[in-house]
């Protein structure tokens, strides 16, 4: 067994060391009824050969988003990672190290995560950012939490533009506070309708920008009439290249600002993992969920890094903690943090600028097509469309034929009455290929 | 003959200088140091070559970023010098045995990274139609079927991200459960006094008033406690097993049995199961939910934190209100059950957006059929057999916190033994840095004072837990003889010494603040 | 100067009780890195938690020695919590509380009660 460095001659030694006739006396307080006798119902070992068949096996039933015509977003968006990126992430103190703990032995972790928490106050304008939780929507949900931590309120407003999964974790997590979630009606340009439902019961509102449908909005109204009624705004991005172009969240006077890091440095990964970006105003730090990374120095006055503002956390805090949250994304973070290193500020914007220009490019193309009509108004990289009939039916058909064009809305949100309505993102990856050969395929399908 | 000019001597001087030297810049020969990305005064380059945009932001006229986004960029050398050099300042498994307790720190295999980088599994989007995916849907529900058939579960919501978000899952499902048959008045969830934080900490967050149940002087839960605590105000207990003391709980039957009797549900903290993995079936023990957390038992990395993922196993009685959500199969292949299906009517909800951390299911996978159902079992045996071979070597010296009877995967020990000598169970652990291992768990669990928790886990050759035992030994040897000096100031070989938290706490620094232009940086200070 | 079993002090002058923690108690938490202090106007009843000490490692509740309404907190403590370890019996104080019984400062430890007390534990 290639991972088990064991021999029968070392286990025998040391049952003898440890005075144990076999290692079933190891296991003598397992009730008699529950041990089993032997190895469960599940095939037994498998060398390497024998494992990379069966998983490419299944991996070449899966069609990858570059094998084709890719259009999906929705939250999770295909962007190219530096091959950098990749390599330095597997270096074995960086994969196989555990929380930094210990911290005179894992700087490498905390200056990461320095650095990290510098890179995500500065993309969102916020005074401080966390070590990173597990995705956008968890951290969304975390943001309300927080927000009735801090004003004591029971009352959410979530806009009609945030992505339907995020509100919907939203109202799982915070539903089971006790927390009251008013979810306005979804609709393309949907922000600003928030402000109707904002009243002194309310403990922050949370909008979406760009939100589910694309659309770009300047929240800087939603901020102020927010604050005017003593409740928090929480601004969500889910797609974090956009953070290098748009009015960040502080600039528009956000209290806490959350994003999905994915877009830089994760990878698809069918869904997970992916990497949470959370920071708000300096003032609400002690009420903030997850790890806090913080500078000092040590007993010889060199600078150093480490965990810090512990005990607002589970381990400390037990039942009284700000979250229940352990880990952070640790690897997705220091990938997050490597490619905005390769980046750099002006490289982001650039980058930004590509996926716009390329998305400009798509609505364009889009709009061209009868029976198309492209309903964002302002949009950052993904626009939605309205298509004669079922988008879902659209999306299967174009499958088939090896087009991946967009996330129906159906498909997060079945009840808004919005199946006919497509969600497409272009990002630096997508060609002006793939572009003609989805107006193309769309103008056969649609008479 | 023709002679040779260019010899040099081939053997070290006898003269060589002893320690205490120090180079000329500050440099320590391979261990280098690096400075923040931030002071490198690289505001305006760029690592990533990027094409011209073929149309400009117009459109987005009020919308735009006022201020330019001040963040450094670094060209690829740039970049990878970087991030090697602060990769060398941090321990790792892959250097030494990494013994921290409830953690299990096991090898994390490489033909993981690389099946869970094809292409089929990394470059796949949730949102894909499922007959694109079919593959992926596959994958986990074949995982699906290995959690169950170990666990003998009936069913498992794979979605949790975390353990302690597979925690919240499971305490989600029984307050639905509990909700769906008018048991509104449990608002009580019982856990010992020896549990990990979160446990109390996610009871506290679903609105549960926590209440702790009190251990015996041989580190189980106390049964006669127990019983008296539990009512029909009690919604459930939670239990780690083997407990977090690295103890099986013997009364478990007896447990569960008193738990259902009085109408409330039994959530397993999996946090330990590589103990008992193919040896024991929670679903044998009357447990109703259970995360496992697959960056432990199931060799997952945990890069430097995260991610983790944390899917929960859960009984006949739970499975109606899983999370959405879940893969399911029939005449049309695989199909995944989200918000639209009649089928997902009782689901308490959705715990995270998409499908869960499938990078971790594709090698939590691969490490399930490179192990088999053979091998894991035989992990389980190795990770006790190891504890308790360090338990024999080390008990000797340092006084076990339950000495009577083996132990299962962790030992733990506490710090009587260290009485007299002004030496703490941080002193000690930090005096571990200089002999090259990573200090096990320390101060946890909390029912044992100064608390020293060892899990080596089965990935350990008997030669690397010997060099464990005799560098610990050696080390008890010199705190019993006095030799205080050693461990006050520990760690002296690590990359810094130890560091002001005092000062990290009092005045929070958490991002680098560019100075003003002419005003030099001012340093933290310690007081 | 009063004192409880859980390591208050109290100081009274006319009806308004300054309370905090002592010494013994600022010894044993270490380094106090933040005190949550409660705010003013609120109501305490003796017993009910009213502030929480953290150290690095831990966060320790202090109670209410005596029933009453806040009047003030220490505004020092935000910016220097290392006064509670510098001076935990003076300048360390917590909050300054209107109280409502008198009887429930006299029926708490005085110094030499306090200090019996201590060598108890």
């Amino acid at each position: 067994m290639r991972y088990l460095p064991l021999d029968a001659a070392d286990r025998r030694h040391m049952l003898g060391v440890i005075g144990a006739a076999s290692v079933d006396d190891l296991f003598a307080d397992v009730p008699a009824p529950a041990r089993l006798p032997g190895p469960v119902d599940l095939p037994r070992a498998a060398g390497e050969i024998e494992v990379e068949r069966e998983l490419a096996g299944l991996a070449a039933l899966n069609r990858p988003a570059g094998a084709g015509p890719f259009f999906c977003g929705a939250g999770a968006y295909r962007h190219h990672v530096p091959a950098t990126v990749d390599h330095l992430i597997q270096r074995s103190e960086f994969l196989t190290s555990y929380t930094p703990y210990q911290p005179e032995i894992a700087q490498g972790t905390l200056q990461v995560l320095f650095e990290f928490q510098t890179q995500v106050a500065a993309l969102t304008g916020m005074e401080v950012a966390n070590a990173s939780l597990y995705d956008g929507s968890t951290a969304c949900a975390e943001a309300v939490m927080m927000a009735r931590r801090v004003t004591r309120r029971r009352k959410a407003v979530l806009s009609g533009g945030l992505h339907p999964q995020y509100a919907a974790v939203t109202g799982t997590i915070a539903t089971a506070e006790g927390m009251d979630i008013v979810r306005r009606p979804a609709a393309v340009d949907a922000e600003a309708d928030v402000l109707a439902a904002i009243d002194s019961e309310t403990a922050c509102v949370v909008v979406q920008t760009p939100n589910v449908f694309g659309t770009v909005t300047d929240v800087t109204a939603i901020a102020e009439a927010a604050h005017a009624a003593g409740a928090l705004l929480v601004v969500v991005t889910t797609e974090a290249v956009a953070l290098g172009l748009l009015k960040s969240p502080g600039e528009m006077g956000a209290d806490i600002a959350v994003a999905e890091g994915q877009s830089l440095g994760v990878g698809l990964n069918f869904g997970g993992p992916y990497v949470g970006l959370f920071a708000c105003r300096e003032k609400f730090v002690r009420q903030m969920p997850g790890r806090l990374c913080g500078e000092t120095v040590d007993a010889e006055g060199r600078r150093g890094f480490v965990l810090t503002l512990s005990t607002r956390e589970q381990h400390i805090r037990r039942e009284k903690a700000t979250s229940n949250i352990c880990t952070n994304s640790g690897l997705c973070a220091l990938a997050f943090s490597i490619h905005m290193t390769l980046l750099g500020g002006k490289g982001l914007r650039r980058l930004a600028e590509v996926n716009h220009g390329r998305a400009r490019t798509l609505a364009t193309a889009l709009a061209g097509v009868a029976g198309v009509e492209v309903l964002t108004p302002r949009f950052f990289n993904e626009v939605a469309i309205r298509v004669p009939g079922s988008a879902a039916v659209l999306v299967e058909a174009l499958a088939g034929e090896g087009i991946l064009a967009g996330a129906p809305v159906s498909r997060l949100d079945p009840s808004a009455g919005m199946d006919d309505i497509l969600l497409l993102a272009a990002t630096e990856t997508t060609s002006v290929a793939d572009i003609d050969a989805l107006v193309a395929a769309l103008s056969r399908r649609i008479r | 003959m023709s002679l040779n000019s260019v010899g040099r001597p081939t053997r070290p001087a006898s003269d060589a200088p002893g320690a205490g030297f120090t180079s000329l810049s500050g440099g320590r020969g391979l261990l280098q140091d690096e400075a923040l990305i931030f002071e490198r005064d690289s505001w305006e380059s760029s690592g990533v070559d990027l094409p011209a945009p073929e149309a400009g932001a117009e459109d987005l006229a009020g919308l735009v970023r006022a201020e330019p986004l001040r963040l450094p960029g670094l060209s690829e050398p740039e970049t990878v010098r970087h991030y090697v050099r602060l990769s060398q300042k941090n321990h790792a498994i892959d250097l030494a045995l990494y013994p921290l307790g409830s953690c299990t720190m096991k090898h994390n295999p490489r033909l993981n990274e690389k099946l869970a980088r094809l292409p089929g599994f990394a470059d796949l989007h949730p949102l894909a139609p499922v007959s694109a995916v079919q593959g992926a849907l596959a994958l986990m529900d074949r995982l699906a079927h290995w959690l169950k058939t170990l666990t003998g579960m009936p069913a498992v919501a794979l979605s949790p991200k975390a353990g302690a978000h597979g925690e919240l899952c499971g305490l989600l499902a029984i307050r639905a459960a509990h909700a769906a048959a008018g048991q509104t008045q449990r608002r009580i969830v019982l856990t010992p006094t020896s549990a990990h934080g979160t446990n109390p900490a996610t009871a506290a967050f679903v609105g549960y008033e926590v209440m702790e149940i009190g251990q015996t002087a041989d580190g189980r839960v106390d049964l006669a406690d127990l019983a008296a605590k539990l009512s029909d105000e009690v919604a459930a207990i939670m239990v780690t097993n083997p407990n977090t003391c690295g103890l099986f709980e013997r009364d478990i039957l007896e447990i569960s049995r008193l738990t259902h009797a009085a109408g409330a549900y039994f959530y397993c903290d999996g946090a330990n199961f590589n103990a008992i993995v193919g040896r024991v079936r929670p679903g044998d023990l009357g447990v109703d939910a259970m995360h496992i957390n697959l960056h432990k038992t199931f060799s997952t990395p945990h890069g430097g934190g995260g991610p983790g993922s944390g899917p929960v196993v859960l009984s006949e009685a739970l499975a109606p209100f899983a999370p959405t959500p879940w893969v399911v199969h029939d005449a049309g292949g695989f199909r995944l059950v989200e918000e639209t299906e009649a089928e997902a009517a009782r689901a308490f909800g959705r715990m995270t957006a998409f499908h869960g951390q499938m990078g971790m299911f594709v090698r939590a996978y691969a490490y399930m059929l490179s192990h088999g159902a053979d091998g894991l079992r035989q992990a389980a045996e190795d990770a006790v057999l190891n504890a308790n071979y360090i338990k024999a070597r080390l008990s000797g010296v340092m006084s076990a916190a339950f000495p009577d009877g083996p132990c299962m995967h962790e030992a733990l020990f506490d710090d009587r033994w260290l009485e007299g000598t002004g030496i703490t169970t941080l002193d000690f652990a930090k005096a571990m840095i200089d002999e090259g291992f990573h200090p096990m768990t320390m101060y946890f669990p909390l029912v044992v004072h100064g608390a020293m928790l060892i899990e080596p886990t089965e990935s350990e050759s008997l030669a690397e837990l010997d060099r464990f035992c005799d560098a610990l030994l050696g080390l008890a040897g010199a705190a019993l003889a006095g030799d205080a000096d050693r461990f006050i100031s520990a760690p002296h070989l690590a990359p810094l010494r130890r560091l002001d938290e005092t000062l990290a706490a009092r005045k929070p620094r958490l991002t680098w603040r560019e100075p003003e232009p002419g005003v030099a940086p001012a340093p933290l200070a310690a007081e | 100067m009063r004192f409880t079993k859980d390591h208050e002090w109290v100081a009274l002058d006319g009806d308004v009780a300054t309370i905090g923690i002592t010494a013994y108690a600022a010894e044993q938490l270490g380094d106090v890195v933040y005190v949550e202090t409660p705010e003013p106007g609120r109501a305490l009843k003796a017993g009910e938690g009213m502030a929480v000490v953290e150290s690095v490692k831990a966060a320790s509740d202090v109670y209410a020695p005596l029933s009453g309404e806040v009047v003030e907190a220490n505004p020092d403590l935000a910016g220097a919590p290392e006064t509670v370890n510098a001076d935990p019996e003076s300048a360390g104080w917590f909050a300054r509380v209107r109280i409502a019984d008198r009887a429930e400062y006299d029926a708490l430890m005085d110094r030499a009660a306090y200090d019996a007390f201590l060598e108890t534990l």
